[in-house]
């Protein structure tokens, strides 16, 4: 049997602050004019990102490819709507933006792309990808004397793939205490329960068992992800993960925990309404 | 060739420190020299080709020239969703090595052939391929990697390969090399099937027929502009590679001469491995024979196809 973490109660009962209620009227926002969106997954990312982009990420949104910035890859490219909120509200482009999301000439599309998006720092969607380039871009600012840090924030449905593992292999064994990756654990990907598609449990010893330095925590608790990210690495030497415990859709009732909510056409006028009532006007 | 190849990549890596050499699992004492000398730079990442072009993608963003090295299928087959998205999307530098193109592996099964990989190879955005026929032609290709945009796939030989290559005839990627002026018959090649042209095309001369050969050492970007001039007056193209007959060299020469010419095209001829795995081992001597791109059998084929191409109308043929 396995035992449910504490984190993932208090993941489920925990409140959200007024920043965190904007920041997801933005993502809502955009969900609305575009008719289209990956919702569950932007909302259980929200506060990770958040606390990244506000009190960690060592960036200049005037100065986005400054050698010494942080990097930060959403490996989960789908959860790209609480990013571009991120982006948006600490200035790298204007939040006029978010209403274009998925319009044929916007910046902003289903999954960002480097290049396109200002702050982005690759290109992901495809699955699996983006740990294996934090490897590469960690190992470089050891081989360049660089003091930079990479976070990677990977889907909990996203380490099916294999190719996290191998990556997870190679941040160990090039000790790479540069590297933090978060692992956005809401527990529902796209067909249902991780638990029924590919089970992970017990996660976080698979994650110590591959080298790293583990730490768990509520994902929505902005207070527990600042301390925990304000300290890595958790253990010198060693590649950090964090396993943040969170709920798809939080935030939203109707969207907490149901894999329906997982990425959302049109929103009805019903649905419309019941945010509001969730997260405030919008 | 491979080991040209190979020490290559270390002199590279003496005269620019942004080279790195990564290796899967390669040969016992690959590039041990540079291992020694510059051992922060020679990278041993394990059987994890995936995860491999996904780090030399993130070492390529902040400025490293990341030579990965493999079995051709590894590094095509295995990966083909992050050379697709982490290189080419990106456009990132990185040179992929591969080891044993086309049948070079003959005796270790499909599993080892690579008979598809330029074709998958050159279907992908912003990625350049080329396929060296001997070991001057790979040292004279390395020295010309260090400053090209974007992704190179590099097709490599067995090694020992007959050298035909001329020093004078340069190297530039994306240029063709005419090795012998068209006549009736124009051959044109890629990788090692330049040796079994120039056999051909001596044994052809011995019956009265000029062929011409035109070496495509690069695939993609494919140099038109060299082919339409060598194709002027010639009755018959014939396109030799050691690859499935769809999407290869015979196909890139085939598109390119509909897209400039339109009509009144020389008559094709496609010579290459068949559009099937292949079920037999022996040597990539031994099986390129059976399937007729020995140079015997290259020049009956062109034979039989210039006296074909005599007639009035255009006519495509294939093996």
């Amino acid at each position: 049997m396995i035992q449910i973490s504490p984190h993932a109660e208090a993941a489920l009962t925990c409140t959200l602050d007024e920043r965190s209620l904007y920041l997801r009227r933005l993502v809502l926002g955009s969900v609305r004019s575009a008719g289209r969106g990956h919702v569950g997954p932007a909302l259980s990312l929200i506060e990770m990102v958040r606390v990244l982009y506000d009190d960690v990420l060592r960036i200049d949104p005037n100065s986005p490819r400054d050698p010494d910035r942080d990097r930060a890859i959403l490996s989960k490219g789908h959860g790209c709507l609480a990013l571009y909120a991120l982006l948006a509200d600490r200035g790298f482009f204007p939040l006029s933006e978010l209403d274009g999301f998925c319009g044929t000439d916007s910046i902003l599309g289903g999954h960002p792309e480097y290049g396109m998006v200002p702050g982005v720092e690759a290109s992901t969607g495809a699955l699996g990808h983006g740990l294996s380039i934090g490897v590469g871009l960690a190992l470089a600012a050891r081989l360049r004397e660089r003091n930079y840090r990479t976070f990677v924030l990977l889907g909990d449905g996203e380490i099916n793939e294999g190719s996290v593992w191998e990556a997870a292999m190679g941040a160990a064994k090039h000790g790479l205490d540069n590297l933090v990756a978060m692992i956005d654990y809401n527990k529902l990907q796209s067909y249902g329960p991780t638990d029924y598609v590919l089970p992970l449990e017990p996660l976080a010893d698979k994650w110590r068992s591959f080298g790293f330095a583990v730490q768990e925590l509520n994902g929505h608790d902005v207070g527990a992800l600042r301390t925990v990210l304000k300290q890595v690495p958790a253990v010198p030497g060693k590649p950090t993960a964090i396993i943040c415990h969170t709920v798809k859709g939080k935030g939203l009732p109707a969207a907490e925990s149901n894999a329906d909510w997982h990425h959302k056409n049109k929103l009805t006028d019903s649905e419309l309404d019941a945010i509001r009532v969730a997260v405030g006007d919008f | 060739m491979r080991n040209t190849a190979m020490n290559m990549v270390h002199k590279l890596a003496a005269r620019d420190e942004r080279v790195l050499y990564i290796g899967s699992d390669p040969g016992a004492g690959t590039l041990r020299a540079m291992s020694k000398e510059f051992p922060k730079r020679h990278l041993i990442e394990g059987i994890s080709e995936a995860h491999i072009i996904g780090m030399s993608a993130g070492l390529a963003m902040e400025g490293f020239v990341p030579y990965v090295n493999t079995i051709a299928t590894f590094l095509t087959r295995r990966c083909y969703e992050q050379v697709a998205v982490d290189l080419c999307l990106h456009n990132l530098p990185v040179r992929l090595i591969a080891n044993g193109g086309g049948l070079v592996y003959a005796p270790l099964g499909p599993t080892h052939q690579a008979i598809e990989d330029i074709a998958i190879m050159r279907a992908l955005p912003n990625m350049t391929v080329v396929c060296p026929c001997d070991a001057d032609e790979a040292a004279r290709l390395m020295e010309k990697t260090l400053d090209w945009t974007g992704p190179i796939y590099i097709r490599l030989g067995k090694g020992g390969d007959a050298i035909v290559s001329k020093a004078e005839h340069g190297f530039e990627i994306g240029k063709a090399i005419l090795m012998r002026p068209p006549g009736d018959v124009l051959m044109v090649t890629t990788g090692i099937m330049l040796q079994r042209a120039i056999a051909a095309a001596d044994l052809l001369a011995a019956q009265g027929i000029r062929a011409g050969i035109l070496h495509m050492h690069t695939v993609k970007p494919f140099d038109t502009e060299a082919l339409l001039q060598s194709v002027r007056g010639v009755k018959l193209v014939a396109t030799l590679e050691e690859h499935v007959p769809s999407g290869g060299l015979g196909s890139a020469v085939a598109e390119a001469l509909i897209d400039k010419l339109g009509s009144g095209l020389p008559a094709m001829l496609r010579l290459s491995l068949p559009d099937r795995f292949m079920h037999n081992y022996g040597s990539q001597d031994s099986l390129l024979k059976k399937h007729g791109l020995s140079a015997a059998a290259i020049a009956t084929s062109i034979e039989r196809a210039h006296a074909a191409s005599h007639t009035p109308s255009p006519q495509l043929h294939s093996t």
